[in-house]
């Protein structure tokens, strides 16, 4: 009978509370996980909307190639009316 | 039933509950987090899929504006020289003659003339294109002059009149004014009438602007000061009568 009550007074005193403690611990982390993954979840959003613009990249291909050819059409005419420099 | 054995079985019960209320909490936030993570995952694949194309457009980019900047590069060291090149470059953009030109790299080991620091940007274009504006004779490219400085300049004088074209020395001095000249000048009634010359002297030999400013004191027009009240009147031909 007095072995039975050790048990209890263990079981009560040292089981109970290990027991609640790791679980408490082990809640609070996966409670503090959720606030960062929703704001993982935010800026994923968000930079997936900043890139929104990138197909106006085109654009500015395009653009790119249209300068770069009249500059290279005024080159074009600037190399035949202009003399070359002497060389010295 | 013994009051041990109910005690245990008490408190078996108390920590399987309690493990039911930490365990279904836990799961509950791990599926938040798993809904979390989810959203995020999509947003990933999004950008993903969103800067897929941007390095085969960036790249054409680049591209082009390399061939931009080997063909201006180009261009302007075979017309201006490497020497100027490099001067007008590091005028433009100041420290820019160290980095020298790509398709160059012998344009770092040139000095670059402190070309920005003497003439202006359109001075020294006029003086690029053909040397024909007189500051070309002080270009520091010193290339040779295709108009003669001293021969334009005269030219010029033929746009004034006759005695400041040929004998600019009998030209009269300017006349020194101002509250503290040796000579004080009274202020005159009417434009082109001096009330009395310093001297004491005549006012004017010619009547003409008397009667001129005579008649312009009867119109009674608010005087103005401008250089054009103050010019001498022009003569009229007349036609006197036989």
């Amino acid at each position: 009978m007095t072995v039975w009550w050790i048990l209890d007074i263990v079981l009560l005193v040292v089981v109970v509370p290990v027991v609640i403690y790791l679980l408490a611990g082990v809640l609070s982390e996966a409670r503090g996980i959720v606030p960062s993954v929703r704001r993982i979840g935010a800026a994923a959003a968000a930079g997936s909307a900043d890139l929104d613009a990138v197909p106006l990249l085109l654009t500015t291909q395009d653009q790119v190639i249209r300068t770069i050819e009249t500059a290279a059409n005024y080159g074009g005419s600037l190399d035949v009316i202009l003399d070359d420099a002497r060389e010295e | 039933m013994p009051a041990p054995g109910v005690v245990l079985i008490l408190t078996v019960v108390a920590i399987v509950l309690v493990l039911v209320f930490f365990l279904v909490s836990t799961i509950v936030a791990l599926r938040q987090i798993t809904k979390g993570l989810d959203e995020a995952i999509a947003s990933v694949v999004e950008i993903i899929e969103k800067t897929a194309p941007v390095e085969e457009v960036v790249g054409t980019i680049n591209q082009y504006l390399d061939a931009g900047v080997d063909l201006l590069e180009g261009l302007l060291v075979k017309k201006a020289g490497m020497r100027d090149a490099v001067g007008l470059v590091d005028g433009l953009y100041p420290g820019a003659a160290e980095a020298g030109f790509r398709n160059f790299p012998e344009s770092t080991e040139i000095t670059a003339p402190r070309i920005s620091e003497v003439y202006t940007k359109g001075t020294l274009t006029l003086a690029r294109l053909g040397r024909e504006a007189p500051i070309a004779a002080a270009s520091p490219i010193g290339g040779a002059v295709l108009r003669n400085v001293t021969g334009g300049s005269l030219a010029a004088r033929s746009l004034y009149p006759e005695v400041r074209q040929t004998r600019p020395e009998r030209l009269d001095r300017s006349p020194v004014t101002g509250t503290d000249s040796p000579v004080q000048y009274e202020p005159s009634d009417s434009p082109g009438v001096r009330r009395r010359l310093p001297g004491g002297t005549a006012v004017l030999d010619d009547p003409a602007p008397a009667r001129w400013a005579s008649s312009v004191a009867r119109r009674r027009r608010p005087r103005r000061t401008t250089h054009r009240a103050l010019r001498p009147p022009r003569r009229r031909a007349r036609r006197c009568p036989p």
